[in-house]
């Protein structure tokens, strides 16, 4: 656990004390650190840093100010403002539905609870093409749910709402499958504790259960936003594609593909790349603070 | 500080408990349970695991709902209320601390989540959190969290955050059971003083019989979710109304034997029988600790020294009575004169207790 250890001084012949340089890895009892490390090391390198650094050498054919033309192109601005905003919103939207969804499946009995458990995964097994589908017949300004929004004036389909809409339905399972376990783990005694000592139900939830999930839910969050920045397949149908409006940076990255402009789709691909990097590092950083809370 | 002073213990009933009765299920963890706990008293729970001893706490505590039967305290219906609204403080076996707290949080939790109108002033708060942290012998520990601290040290942190609510009823659910053993001895100790010092009526689970008969003043002996004996550690170890209590009570040795009139007979060893004892077949209960080594051809039973052993401060010294090893127990370091391997002797049990044979 601990990699930087003080060592205690060494004394040197001349009488002055001075304290042993720090060893960057204390010696884990556990045998096979070198093989795993290096095993873990070449398999990371090959299949995600080998990919990535191609995609990062690819944009430079066409110069600085090529990458910086295709990136600032109004279209492409607004094609990554929607992807990363959308995705952002999405994966919000689906922390408390999914803590409820969680909580519901673990802390309820009830007929059809584990056919319901089951549902949870579904987004993950379908295609996502077919998924798109679905939603877009059923969102579309026709379709059953979508003439039904109309009417009251909200356009579903080939809106960003749409987008929205197909980014909630494939994140959830992220959310859900990450407080799911710790929510079954969690200490009874605890709530317990709190209820004995005053706290109401809703005390309860907020000072006791919804912390000690914090890390839990945030990684499902993070999850959540990494699948739909990346999601492609469900969007195109059900977001009607207008540039500027409801064009996701995958499906631009295609349309450049397919216009044979190579560099100009890995320019954006590493845009897309640098910022999710970003923002799960961001998100890395503050998952472990909460769960380093009282953890040391 | 602003606890209760603690009076005399006063012979007003706080706690009654009738009928109890609780099922998991077809598997009956309570049958019938009642008993009643004075004000300001220390009542122990003893019993094995499965006697339903955590039940019937958590039962007080609201955390259970029993089938039937009735829980007051101080007059008023304890079952018609909501866990929140007892104003128990518990303390679970595993301390139950919040991790994502710090000790200073956690005890003062019960008073941050009371309702605006009751709860205390942030100041007020900071000055009763210290009062227990120095109550419990915690102080300058207030930033730490639950996890940099020692088990005992939690405990204490639990039990300052159960009497920070000033409880009526102070609930301990196996207090000491994930402790060592020098650490417990000297918590058992403490935690007396501070029920003494606190005034509060105190109910206490244990399957440890030392800790019970040490620590309370009335025990509750239970077995399969029954009561079974009630009475201060005294009378319950030296009158135990039950072979089960005797047995749990502490180290047994049983003899059959036979009640004739006003005359117990026990193999070749005859004697008066003790009061009340029934006639006919009996099971004859001692301590191994409770015997004397008479002289040969005095009364008591025939024996054969099978072993001597020093055990510290004892001699423990193995027998062969009727055909059955017997292992007796004597105050060292000197053997009792004529107790030697090999050599037959007689032994009288002092205070036999007599059970109908069952």
């Amino acid at each position: 656990m601990t990699d930087f250890v003080a060592s205690p001084p060494v004394i040197r012949p001349g009488g002055t004390v001075r304290p042993r340089p720090r060893r960057w890895k204390e010696h884990s009892i556990l045998p096979g650190f070198g093989l795993s490390l290096g095993v873990t090391l070449i398999y990371l390198g090959l299949i995600v840093l080998l990919p990535l650094g191609v995609l990062a050498m690819r944009p430079w054919e066409i110069g600085l100010d090529g990458i910086v033309r295709t990136l600032t192109d109004a279209r492409v601005a607004a094609a990554l403002k929607i992807t990363f905003g959308i995705s952002f919103l999405a994966a919000l939207t689906n922390g408390p539905l999914g803590l409820l969804i969680a909580w519901t499946l673990t802390r309820y009995e009830f007929p059809g609870r584990r056919i319901m458990d089951a549902l949870v995964d579904l987004p993950f097994a379908l295609p996502t093409a077919v998924a798109g589908i679905a939603l877009t017949t059923l969102y579309a300004p026709t379709g059953p749910l979508g003439a039904l929004a109309a009417k009251i004036g909200i356009k579903t389909a080939y809106s960003p709402l749409g987008i929205f809409i197909a980014l909630v339905f494939i994140g959830l399972p992220f959310v859900v499958r990450s407080i799911q376990p710790v929510l079954q783990d969690l200490d009874r005694g605890v709530e317990e504790a709190a209820q004995t000592l005053g706290a109401t139900d809703l005390q309860r939830i907020a000072y006791v259960v919804i912390p000690a999930l914090g890390p839990a839910i945030l990684s499902g969050i993070s999850l959540a936003f990494a699948r739909a920045v990346g999601e492609y397949g469900s969007v195109i149908f059900i977001a009607g594609n207008m540039p500027m409006k409801t064009e996701i940076a995958p499906l631009l990255i295609v349309i450049k593909l397919e216009q044979y402009d190579y560099a100009g789709a890995a320019a954006i691909g590493v845009a897309m790349v640098a910022i999710s990097f970003g923002a799960l590092i961001g998100m890395n950083i503050l998952q472990m603070a909460l769960a380093r809370r009282g953890r040391t | 500080m602003n606890f209760r002073r603690a009076e005399s213990t006063d012979e007003r009933l706080a706690l009654e408990i009738k009928g109890v009765s609780k099922q998991y299920g077809r598997f009956p963890a309570l049958k019938d349970v009642s008993l009643q706990a004075k004000d300001k008293e220390f009542l122990a729970l003893l019993g094995p695991s499965g006697s339903g001893k955590t039940t019937l706490l958590r039962v007080l505590a609201g955390l259970e709902e029993p089938d039937a039967g009735e829980v007051r305290f101080g007059g008023e219906d304890f079952l018609a209320l909501p866990v929140r609204l007892r104003k128990v403080g518990m303390v679970f076996q595993h301390y139950a601390l919040f991790r994502h707290m710090t000790v200073a949080q956690n005890i003062a939790f019960g008073l941050t989540v009371r309702r605006r109108s009751e709860k205390p002033s942030k100041s007020e708060i900071g000055d009763r959190v210290a009062d227990l942290l120095s109550l419990v012998q915690l102080e300058g520990l207030e930033k730490r969290f639950p996890s940099q601290l020692s088990g005992g040290q939690r405990q204490r942190v639990a039990l300052a955050r159960a009497l920070a609510i000033e409880p009526k009823m102070l609930l301990l659910d196996e207090p000491f059971g994930a402790l060592d053993a020098q650490v417990r001895r000297e918590l058992r100790r403490w935690l007396r003083e501070l029920h003494d010092k606190a005034g509060v009526t105190t109910v206490f689970v244990t399957h440890d019989q030392e800790e019970a008969l040490d620590l309370a003043d009335r025990v509750a002996i239970l077995k399969d979710g029954q009561l079974i004996q009630l009475g201060t550690p005294n009378e319950v170890y030296e009158h135990p109304a039950t072979p089960f209590v005797f047995d749990f009570l502490g180290a047994a040795c049983r003899m059959p034997g036979v009640v004739d009139g006003s005359r117990l007979l026990v193999a070749d060893w005859e004697s008066e029988a003790p009061k009340g004892a029934p006639q006919g077949p009996v099971d004859v209960f001692f301590r191994p600790d409770e015997v004397a080594f008479a002289p040969l051809d005095g009364a008591g039973l025939a024996a054969e020294v099978r072993g001597v052993t020093q055990r510290g401060p004892d001699v423990r010294i193995d027998c062969l009575i009727e055909g059955q090893t017997v292992e007796l127990q004597a105050h060292g370091p000197t053997l009792p004169p004529g107790v030697a391997t090999g050599l037959p002797v007689r032994i009288k049990p002092l205070r036999p207790q007599v059970y109908a044979a069952g």
